[in-house]
């Protein structure tokens, strides 16, 4: 039982930690057709950021209202970047899909290189605030705190995300053009500031998840946000490909059968079995993969 | 001031991976009324009308005279830029927004540079109103038309471009969308793609037809309705006393 | 006059391909010594090894290219044809000590089962999804190789191969020469299939679909059989690239498992000019002079003594590939091929050329070759107005 509460608890904490990567692919594959490849050095970035931040930044540091100062930087930086790349690499090729894509692609080359040129390749290790170390007992098995800390953070973004497309107007807009955007732009609206906005906010999620990733794992490498980023793209995919709601149930699912299966069967065969889940999702509905966005 | 066309294309060429879709188009609109587009499937009015709102990229020129009444070319504009100098645009498909509330659509649809006629929209379609809280998706096409028009009369437009709005709707629902559209007429500039010489002959005052992506006859729409083996020759149809649907 | 001015760069363009192949062959022959691009003479061994290097990712770069260039297939999946090589070919030959041509031709087939497994289901969906799918198979094999089960692909650490099954022509260093005419002839080997493949009735297939697929299905073919043989061919030819690689190596790393492995592929062919065959292999082959170089130009004095803001990002060879690559996807399209082919026409005044028909004519070319039983109405089905 204790195993089981534990399994199930730290597997929600992955599919937390999956779906804060893959919600902002999602919206920006929705909205944009763009499958964002540099996501994972948005999350590098989040990660390096909050950990400069807590050794350098004045007023931040390792525990307390300091750390949260420290991530409060590290998700600015990677939302920044994040608008930056949308604004100076992907607008310019409008409507070019595939060599967006291409740009994301040397983005995750050359970012993640950069960091390392700058940290190093080796793992460093990450700030953890005091209540992230302690354990709180569920039904008898001592969980790690970090796990809530990560499926609360993750049940937060999820309702303000789904608040945002539902209630403010930039929400429908983006709503709309998931759906059409051709003709959101044929009613007016200059759709391409929500293609920096939805930038913005996946790279902003994508750097809390490297924050909270560098808590849960407690350090932190230039080549981990890519790692991630294979399995959020699974969860986008499986999730169907530009729902929110979609991609949460399907981050759960992944993050369970990832956890489960690693821990019964053997290392590894977790992983594999996410891919197999992948396969059949496809098999089982191949023209599914397109669904609304809510 | 009042004879200058509100909207002018000159040597107008679309060209659509590999195929040479429109050709050359010369045509102008006047102020006021309707002006109707009309010819053959695949003779290139959707193309016109998208070359005009800038959906696909086009050469040649494109002037329009917004509401200052200065004329400005709007060729190698951004769509959005194009339509908020006063230009409304229903597509052939509605193109409604099917995830979407009928309240939503109409808000989305709320230009910033201009009024909002909800009261008006409303009172020419009450049934958007009971329905404003449905899925567009969810609503009849002839419902989806209403609500693809209504997004046209809720703001202050110069031009409408609406294509084919009575395509696939039932003959009652034919007549009332066309008296919406000939009442809407009274106030703003509509240019009018359409199949149905019914609704071209109660509505509009001038015609243009392209065939084989090039304007082909231009002029007073009842002279060419009026004139049988012209339409049937321009268009493909007998007209059996100046009406019938293609 | 002009047709003739077209018939000797028709026969210069035909004889091109010739010449840099004699002189690539007696390469190992030279004792020219080009410093600052290559550390010792051409024929030694270490700058030889380079160069091998160099031939096989041009020919698996190439393959890429049938896919990506060609077909308008983006697979982030190609990595998992060139593993199946290495390692497949290691394990038979290390493992059950099978013979050398047994190993390979039972590897190539294990290859093209693969390939035909995995293109089955990915191509049942199209465009980003067809990409993730392939990235995720790919990804599995990664998994796989790096669990090291039972100690069969020796995990991170790579797996050497055992010496004796192989051919004393192809071990050791004295014998880099001989490697490096293996290189060589699969280069030539891919280059020549690619070349047939493409001018056949199914590269002009595979060109339109490229172009639209929905009109290659209204001209009554199947796109999912000829994009399930491109899949199935260029598997095969990144198969054979990994044994090359295998037999140069000495050995199989996971780095060749990887995404960025493919990732590497796809800036190899943009780079060179996708769908362009001397581009896609020679951007194969100077990405990967360049991956190797710029490392050693890293620890060099020019690089170190530049001041930190300049030194720290040079320093990583992906730093630059990446940067180089977002230029040219911005700023050069078509690669060095385009670039070339740009700069070519400029100075005789026509319109650019590209192996195969101009951009938005295949599909046409196409339908006239498909021909009769083909009304005129059917050639324009998505024209905006059409019905």
């Amino acid at each position: 039982m204790t195993t089981l509460v534990l399994l199930t608890i730290t597997g929600l904490g992955l599919a937390a930690l999956y779906f804060l990567v893959a919600s902002g692919l999602s919206l920006i594959f929705g909205l944009m057709d763009v499958l964002n490849f540099a996501h994972g050095a948005f999350l590098t970035i989040g990660a390096y950021g909050t950990w400069w931040a807590a050794g350098n930044l004045p007023g931040a540091g390792e525990s307390g209202w300091g750390f949260v100062l420290a991530v409060v930087f590290g998700v600015a930086v990677g939302t920044l970047v994040a608008a930056l790349i949308e604004l100076l690499l992907i607008r310019p090729l409008y409507q070019r899909h595939i060599e967006q894509v291409l740009v994301t692609v040397g983005l995750s080359l050359a970012l993640v290189a950069l960091v390392r040129a700058v940290w190093g390749a080796d793992p460093r290790p990450f700030p953890r605030p005091g209540w992230a170390r302690g354990t709180t007992s569920i039904l008898g098995a001592n969980v790690p705190n970090d796990r809530f800390l990560l499926i609360v953070s993750a049940v937060v973004v999820l309702v303000a995300v789904l608040a945002f497309l539902r209630f403010t107007r930039v929400g429908l807009i983006i709503r709309a053009g998931v759906e059409n955007r051709t003709m959101v732009t044929a009613l007016g609206i200059d759709v391409r500031k929500a293609f920096t906005l939805v930038f913005a906010i996946g790279g902003a999620f994508a750097a809390l998840a490297g924050a909270l990733g560098g808590i849960y794992l407690g350090s932190i490498s230039p080549g981990q946000g890519t790692s991630l980023l294979i399995f959020a793209f699974i969860v986008v995919v499986i999730g169907g490909m530009s729902s929110i709601t979609g991609t949460a149930a399907a981050a759960v699912l992944v993050g369970l059968v990832q956890q489960f299966a690693n821990y019964y069967a053997a290392s590894g065969v977790g992983d594999l079995s996410v891919v197999l889940l992948l396969a059949v999702v496809l098999l089982a509905r191949p023209s599914g993969l397109r669904a609304r966005l809510a | 001031m009042t004879d200058a066309p509100l909207l002018r294309l000159s040597d107008v060429h679309v060209r659509l991976t590999g195929s040479h879709i429109l050709q050359g188009v010369d045509l102008s609109v006047r102020r006021g009324g309707v002006t109707a587009l009309l010819g053959r499937n695949g003779a290139g009015k959707t193309t016109t009308v998208k070359a005009v709102l800038g959906l696909v990229p086009c050469t040649g020129t494109i002037e329009f005279a917004g509401a200052s009444g200065r004329i400005e070319r709007i060729d190698g504009r951004r769509t959005h830029e194009i339509v908020r100098r006063g230009i409304g645009y229903a597509p052939e498909d509605r193109e409604v927004f099917a995830g979407l509330t009928v309240a939503e659509n109409l808000a989305l649809a709320e230009r910033r540079n201009s009024a909002h006629h909800h009261d008006r929209v409303f009172e020419l379609f009450p049934e958007l109103k009971q329905r404003s809280r449905q899925l567009a998706g969810t609503l009849s096409g002839g419902q989806q038309q209403m609500v693809a028009i209504a997004r046209l009369l809720l703001n202050d437009n110069q031009l409408l471009l609406i294509d084919e709005p009575t395509k696939g709707l039932a003959p009652l629902l034919v007549a009332e969308v066309a008296d919406v559209l000939a009442r809407a007429a009274e106030e703003v500039t509509i240019l009018l793609v359409e199949q149905n010489l019914t609704v071209v002959q109660r509505m509009a005052q001038d015609a243009v037809v392209v065939d084989q992506g090039r304007v082909a006859w231009s002029g007073p729409a009842g002279d060419l309705l009026a004139d049988a083996d012209r339409t049937r020759e321009l268009l493909g149809v007998a007209t059996s006393g100046g009406g019938g649907r293609l | 006059m002009r047709e003739q001015a077209f018939d000797r760069t028709g026969r210069l363009r035909r004889l091109a391909p010739l010449v840099v192949l004699v002189v690539l062959a007696l390469l190992p022959y030279s004792t020219l010594s080009l410093p600052g691009l290559f550390e010792g003479v051409l024929n030694s061994p270490g700058t030889l090894q380079l160069l091998a290097l160099c031939l096989v990712f041009g020919g698996v770069a190439l393959s890429f290219d049938l896919l990506f260039g060609f077909t308008g297939l983006l697979s982030f999946g190609h990595a998992l044809y060139f593993a199946a090589g290495t390692y497949g070919a290691n394990l038979l030959l290390t493992e059950l000590g099978w013979g050398l041509g047994a190993a390979v031709a039972v590897t190539t087939m294990a290859g093209v089962v693969l390939a035909l497994l995995v293109g089955s289901v990915a191509l049942r969906v199209t465009g980003i999804a067809f990409s993730m799918v392939t990235l995720a198979t790919a990804q599995a094999g990664s998994i796989i190789v790096l669990q090291d089960p039972s100690g069969l692909t020796g995990g991170e650490e790579g797996l050497a191969v055992a010496r004796a099954p192989i051919p004393d022509a192809l071990i050791g260093v004295f014998n880099t020469a001989n490697k490096y005419w293996l290189a060589l002839a699969y280069l030539v080997l891919v280059y020549a299939v690619v070349t047939w493949v493409t001018g056949s009735r199914a590269g002009r297939v595979w060109q339109a679909i490229r172009e639209n697929e929905r009109r290659v299905e209204v001209l009554g073919l199947r796109p999912y059989r000829f994009k399930l043989l491109v899949f199935v061919l260029a598997g095969l030819l990144a198969t054979l690239g990994g044994i090359v690689h295998l037999l140069l190596l000495g050995g199989s790393t996971p780095r060749v498992t990887t995404a960025d492995f493919t990732i590497g592929l796809l800036v190899m062919v943009v780079l060179g000019g996708a769908g362009s065959r001397w581009g896609a292999v020679l951007g194969g082959v100077l990405y990967t002079y360049l991956d190797s170089r710029l490392t050693g130009l890293a620890s060099s004095a020019a690089i170190q003594d530049l001041p930190a803001w300049l030194r720290v990002p040079l320093s990583e060879p992906l730093f630059i590939l990446g940067t180089l690559f977002i230029l040219v996807v911005l700023f050069v399209p078509g690669g060095i091929a385009g670039l070339v082919e740009r700069l070519g026409a400029r100075r005789r005044d026509r319109r650019p050329e590209i192996d195969g028909p101009p951009p938005g004519r295949a599909v046409e070319r196409l339908r006239d070759e498909v021909g009769a039983g083909v009304g005129a109405g059917l050639g324009t089905p998505r024209r905006p107005d059409g019905a």
